[in-house]
């Protein structure tokens, strides 16, 4: 059961810790000042989050490593991260597009999290929920004034839910990991919270002019760490290389 | 011997970090101050998780109560119950008034403008300078202002 739970806390931890990386990549060069400061503040929310997340996973290893160790000295393949969240920003319209898609499922299983027998996951997940729901107001406010915007800013968040859409099906995806987890009612099963989802996205993008790819083609691979996409490393590079050049350097 | 009022009139004197017109009891993130049969313990819990004020919060915490003389202490995190607004007191909403940040409002945005106090106010941001700030605009006297989200 520690296998697992630790497993799984990576992958909260890491789906947190690589968006909010993301999304930092945009600080001081978002399109307006207002967007710039949004998406700054919500890189923030994350990186606390994964603080909290990789905490309890640190905790629950218990072979002395800490959030920073398993933030900061991991490689690629260690990473438990959705292949979703490492996809690169591209243009502001596929980081909203991003954002949104996460957010919809994040807020659903944080909600489902915050029913854990597990007394810690519960108390994080009921702390991070009040801040996710903030997240979707905005990124699916965006969603829908981008894609019912100008025939420019609806062409391009098209492609970016053409785009984007592959890797939804991969956060419903319900392995050996999270059964053992949801037997012990420790995590909701995500296959259950797909209608819901559904519901969610098919009202904005019906709302945002946007249609829904017919394909059914599904990228798996990035929560179970078999197969991450080649964007991940080139972000490690980036996030990791303070402490791969001076290791247990300090504030 | 110090007692449990001591430390909460010492906390309450403690400005928060981003805000200084209200103090760290005033915004509620003080949850407990306890005896434990050798030495006192001081429960903190965070406003937003990943708030950069937390660890100054903590350092404020810890260099007031020594400057007060006091060691036998140490300082808990707890993030469950998670903090609310609702907790931020009443004395402190006119103070975050006077100071020209519209307190939280249940009903979602601020009521009235702190400048002019109209109610003709439109939202520019739900994001703003800190992580429990939005940013508004009146339309009577055209100024932006800070609210504090309601959470």
């Amino acid at each position: 059961m520690t296998t697992e739970l630790f497993e799984y806390l990576l992958r909260l931890g890491d789906n947190s810790l690589v968006l909010g990386h993301r999304l930092s990549e945009w600080c001081g060069k978002s399109p307006i000042l207002e967007e710039d400061i949004a998406i700054s503040n919500t890189a923030l929310d994350f990186i606390g989050q994964t603080q909290l997340w990789l905490g309890l996973a640190a905790t629950v290893e218990g072979q002395g490593r800490s959030a920073d160790d398993l933030a900061m000295l991991r490689d690629v393949w260690d990473f438990r991260n959705l292949l979703l969240v490492e996809q690169p920003n591209g243009n502001f319209g596929e980081t909203i597009m991003r954002q949104y898609l996460f957010d919809a499922w994040h807020v659903l299983l944080l909600d489902g999290l915050t029913r854990s027998h597990h007394q810690e996951i519960s108390a994080i997940a009921q702390k991070v929920v009040k801040e996710v729901r903030y997240h979707i107001e905005r990124s699916r406010d965006l969603v829908i004034r981008l894609g019912d915007g100008t025939p420019v800013s609806h062409e391009k968040m098209q492609i970016a839910l053409d785009r984007l859409w592959p890797y939804v099906r991969e956060m419903f995806d319900v392995d050996p990991v999270e059964h053992t987890l949801i037997e012990q009612g420790l995590i909701p099963d995500t296959s259950t919270l797909r209608a819901a989802f559904d519901a969610e996205v098919l009202k904005t993008f019906a709302t945002a002019t946007l249609t829904l790819p017919s394909s059914n083609f599904a990228h798996l691979g990035g929560k179970s760490g078999k197969r991450h996409s080649e964007h991940l490393g080139h972000l490690l590079t980036q996030m990791q290389w303070l402490q791969r050049a001076y290791p247990g350097a300090t504030w | 011997m110090t007692s449990e009022q001591d430390i909460w009139s010492w906390l309450s004197d403690i400005p928060d970090p981003e805000i200084p017109v209200i103090s760290l009891v005033d915004l509620g993130v003080v949850r407990g101050v306890e005896w434990a049969s050798d030495h006192w313990v001081i429960t903190l819990t965070p406003t937003y998780t990943g708030c950069p004020a937390t660890t100054v919060i903590n350092l404020s915490v810890d260099t007031a109560l020594r400057d007060k003389g006091l060691e036998n202490f140490v300082i808990k995190q707890q993030i469950a119950p998670p903090w609310t607004t609702y907790w931020i007191s009443t004395a402190a909403h006119e103070k975050l008034r006077q100071y020209g940040i519209a307190p939280p409002s249940a009903a979602g945005g601020p009521t009235a403008c702190p400048r002019c106090a109209s109610g003709d106010l439109e939202r520019i941001s739900q994001y703003g300078s800190t992580p429990c700030k939005a940013q508004w605009r009146c339309r009577a006297c055209l100024e932006p202002f800070d609210y504090f989200k309601c959470i």
